[in-house]
């Protein structure tokens, strides 16, 4: 040992461990705050939560049985304003969907019915393949050839092949596996959709 | 500004004004700015009341030319306390959106054209050049037929900013006074050197007013330059306590281990 | 049957053992933290490198998060400094940290290199050492200085201007070398992005590596200390010196108070004085930069003004800017300067205390005149403190040979920790 040290014998021991410990778990908890503005800081700023703010759509620019996309959080929002035929055509297949009853897809609880919507005249989905991510395109038309016969109109992605139906409902067969989401949404008035909030005045989904 | 925006702007300026003056001076001392150069503004910028007051004087005496291009509308009401309601009646400018940046609607061009100079985005002025500066600018405006505008200023003299206030403050005239000087190789100079103010014509508000319409704007300039800063020393308390704990007990720990040693 | 399972302390053992198998762990702790030892006498001039060391790594880690929403460029630089302040969560906390992170860096380092002068750190065995830390100093200049460039406010473009136009001094080479480095006719968008590759990257790697290289032949020579006695030089039974303890855990300990000194001062800034009066983060950078409008006064950041007051205070251009140059590049010759017996300030005359005094003053001195305009009296007194200031150096073979010296003592001086 060198000349300035002393042997261990003469140690307090236990007045070391506690203070070891002490300063070790103050140091730690002081690590831990130190952790949150860095990791914070990954999180949207300012300006994109601004971006993210609701998207408004005029209505009454939109034809009956025409789709319109939106923007909105980065998303591509579909707006489908279905006719009455095209309601007609969510029934009668429900066995051939794989989750018919949307129990285990994703949407606010006014979309969880069979239309998928809170009026029946507007449908309003995430235009993002449940299964990898891409844009389906539509294919409204009943019987459209290269989906057979006995298609009842619908959405279907190019990129793997997954079909949904007229309220975003997966088909049997397809990749994906739980329905198109649909976003929050209200109607300011007949003729306003706003995209990103449950209730018209709201400031934004979180 | 639509005209009855203004009209009601102007009484809250006169109602809030009235009521802070009602003790004090309301007019110009013999002598009245010999010292501006010492004149200060004040540190306030925890006074809610005061940022609220002098963020809607901004919108109603310089946005029509300056800009917050930094600050969003939204960030405003959260920090100043406004509501959406308040935020929409008396702030904000039409047609924009409360997560619009603050944007004033002068194009730069033709401003450059007019004034002579693009009036800057204030921002971060009260960073650049304090808020002294700041105070001191907006309170030594005098009359000046001699320039574009006709009006000069002690603290940016030739400012291609006319003085917009003045139906406010009113207008004042500049007194100046001739001193002898040596100059640096030794013959006598005349130097122009400002003496004093002369009130000319009152404006809408007495001097204590204005003062305070003053003191709340540029209190307002210093918290858009740096919105966080009062969330930022309270959080310093904190942190600071806590690292002198910490450093506390690394230093007796530090201690009993240094027994060791002879 | 089956093999019976190793209980979990076995099994982390395990691990361990099969790391140390193929990883020099063990060997690199036992050599350079509990087995280096170093001498029991260190006072408060020893925490300053431990310090540097850890700024370093604050500056490393503040500044890898700035480069996430950083956005070099004429048109996007200045307007990304404010959505960090503004609009990026807790942005304006790590800002302010590497804002005041390279101040506090440059107040340590300086500390750390008059520690050396006060104990003769840079005599023998450590000339190396103390040229390795100088190529330091000079990638840490070059690297304070890219970084002030990259806020694009008014200041960062002006003094881009002068301290680029100061190598059109150099002879022949110097109007060309000048269009170089900026890449275009004036400071530029060029200049900006290239500033910003050198600032991110290629300087601090360069940091990196020089320190590493300071540490490896410091730990060649051992540390110096206090009394300026080599301590390997008396040697225990054990084979340790005599007046030495282990590193660990002695000065682990110690180091943590340091550490925790300098966040406490670091806090204070950060959170209530950031722009720390003027200092740290100068009035006119918030202007963004106008290529038409010098500021009042063009100052460096504070951490530069003593050579910026050298050059000023020569009339002559190109004496000045080599003066200036010259000033910075004479601390590279002390080992070869100091001709004094003695390594430690304890043990020498007056003369050398005296010296050393002058030009501490001077240095400060330097400092406040470089901060203030040209003129008048200022620069009639930057003129006597330069003089004062090259003196220390240029006088030194002189008067380090003929001082008196104290007996220098066998053993360190250390009286124990109350």
């Amino acid at each position: 040992m060198a000349d300035g040290v002393i042997g261990d014998s003469q140690v307090d021991k236990s007045r070391r461990v506690f203070l070891t410990a002490a300063t070790a778990t103050t140091g730690a908890i002081g690590v831990a705050f130190a952790l949150v503005p860095f990791i914070s800081s990954w999180m949207p700023s300012e300006r994109a939560r601004a971006f993210g703010a609701p998207a408004e759509l005029d209505l009454s620019k939109v034809e009956p049985g025409q789709m319109v996309m939106v923007i909105w959080r980065k998303q591509p929002i579909y707006v489908v304003r279905r006719t009455p035929a095209m309601l007609a055509s969510l029934a009668g297949h429900d066995d051939r969907l794989k989750d018919p009853t949307s129990a285990h897809s994703d949407q606010p609880p006014y979309a969880k019915n069979v239309q998928r919507a809170r009026k029946g005249e507007y449908l309003v989905l995430i235009g993002i393949c449940t299964h990898l991510g891409c844009l389906p395109k539509q294919r409204f038309e009943p019987g459209f050839a290269e989906l057979g016969a006995d298609w009842p109109g619908g959405f279907f992605c190019p990129c793997h092949g997954s079909r949904f139906d007229l309220a975003g409902r997966v088909f049997d067969g397809s990749p994906a596996s739980v329905n198109l989401r649909v976003p929050p949404y209200a109607f300011a008035n007949d003729q306003t959709l706003v995209i990103g909030v449950d209730a018209a005045n709201q400031k934004g989904a979180a | 500004m639509g005209t009855l925006k203004r009209a009601l702007l102007f009484a809250c300026v006169v109602a809030s004004g009235a009521a802070a003056a009602a003790a004090a001076a309301s007019e110009p001392v013999p002598g009245f700015g010999a010292d501006w150069m010492s004149w200060r503004a004040g540190d306030d910028v925890t006074n809610t009341a005061s940022l609220q007051r002098g963020a809607r004087n901004f919108m109603g005496y310089c946005l029509g030319c300056h800009g917050l291009k930094y600050e969003r509308y939204s960030r405003l009401a959260a920090d100043l306390e406004i509501t959406p309601e308040e935020l929409q009646k008396y702030l904000l400018a039409p047609g924009d959106k409360p997560a619009d940046y603050i944007l004033t609607t002068m194009p730069a061009g033709d401003a450059a054209t007019w004034f002579g100079k693009t009036p800057p985005d204030l921002s971060l002025m009260a960073r650049a050049r304090g808020t002294d500066y700041l105070y001191q600018f907006l309170k030594t405006f005098y009359v000046d037929a001699s320039t574009p505008s006709g009006a000069n200023n002690l603290r940016l003299d030739a400012t291609a900013m006319p003085a917009v206030l003045s139906e406010l403050e009113g207008l004042k005239r500049a007194v100046f006074k001739d001193e002898q000087e040596t100059g640096a190789d030794g013959k006598l100079m005349t130097k122009h050197v400002f003496d004093h103010f002369e009130p000319l014509a009152p404006g809408r508000l007495s001097a204590a007013q204005y003062d305070e319409f003053v003191r709340d704007t540029v209190n307002f300039l210093d918290y858009v330059g740096e919105p966080i800063q009062a969330a930022r020393r309270a959080l310093g308390i904190w942190v600071v306590l806590f690292l002198l704990v910490l450093t506390w007990l690394a230093w007796l720990l530090k201690q009993e281990y240094w027994k060791d040693v002879r | 049957m089956a093999p019976a399972v190793p209980p979990p302390a076995a099994k982390r053992a395990g691990l361990r053992a099969w790391i140390y198998k193929r990883f020099p762990v063990e060997e690199f702790i036992s050599s350079q933290l509990t087995g280096y030892y170093a001498p029991k006498n260190f006072n408060f001039w020893y925490f300053f490198g431990s310090l540097a060391l850890l700024v370093l790594v604050l500056q490393l880690v503040t500044g890898i998060f700035l480069t996430m929403f950083y956005k070099p460029g004429e048109a996007t630089s200045f307007d990304s400094i404010e959505f960090i302040m503004r609009e990026v969560q807790w942005g304006w906390l790590i800002r302010y940290l590497h804002s005041s992170g390279a101040s506090l860096f440059f107040i340590i380092v300086y500390l750390h290199m008059f520690r050396a002068i006060l104990y003769g750190s840079y005599k023998t065995p450590r000339e190396l050492l103390w040229l390795i830390g100088m190529l330091v100093y000079f990638a840490l200049m070059a690297e304070a200085f890219l970084g002030y460039v990259l806020p694009w406010g008014n200041m960062s473009f002006w003094g881009a201007q002068v301290i680029v136009n100061l190598f059109g001094t150099i002879p022949m080479i110097g109007p060309g070398l000048v269009e170089w480095i900026r890449g275009d006719y004036g400071i530029a968008d060029a200049t900006l992005n290239r500033f910003f590759a050198l600032h991110v990257a290629a300087v601090p790697l360069a940091i990196l590596l020089l320190v590493v290289l300071h540490l490896v032949a410091l730990h060649e020579t051992g540390s110096n200390n206090p009394d300026g006695i080599e301590i390997k030089e008396r040697v225990g039974a054990d084979g340790h010196p005599l007046d030495g303890i282990p590193f660990h855990p002695y000065y682990t300990v110690k180091d943590i108070v340091g550490v925790g000194v300098m966040f406490v001062m670091l806090a204070i800034v950060v959170f209530f004085v950031p722009t720390f009066g003027g200092l740290f983060l100068e009035p006119a950078n918030f202007e963004p930069a106008n290529p038409m409008s010098t500021p009042e006064h063009i100052a460096p950041v504070w951490y530069f003004t003593p050579y910026y007051a050298i050059l000023r205070a020569v009339p002559d251009q190109r004496l000045g800017a080599l003066l200036m140059f010259l000033s910075v590049a004479l601390f590279v010759f002390l080992p070869w300067l100091d001709r004094s017996p003695v390594k430690s300030m304890r043990y020498r005359g007056p003369l050398s205390r005296m010296a050393l005094a002058i030009f501490a003053v001077c240095f400060v001195a330097l400092g406040y005149l470089g901060l203030q305009p040209a003129e008048g009296l200022y620069v009639v007194l930057a003129r006597v403190f330069a003089c004062g200031y090259f003196g220390f150096f240029l006088l030194m073979p002189w008067y380090s040979r003929v001082d008196k010296v104290k007996p220098v003592p066998e053993r360190v001086v250390f009286h124990g920790h109350p």
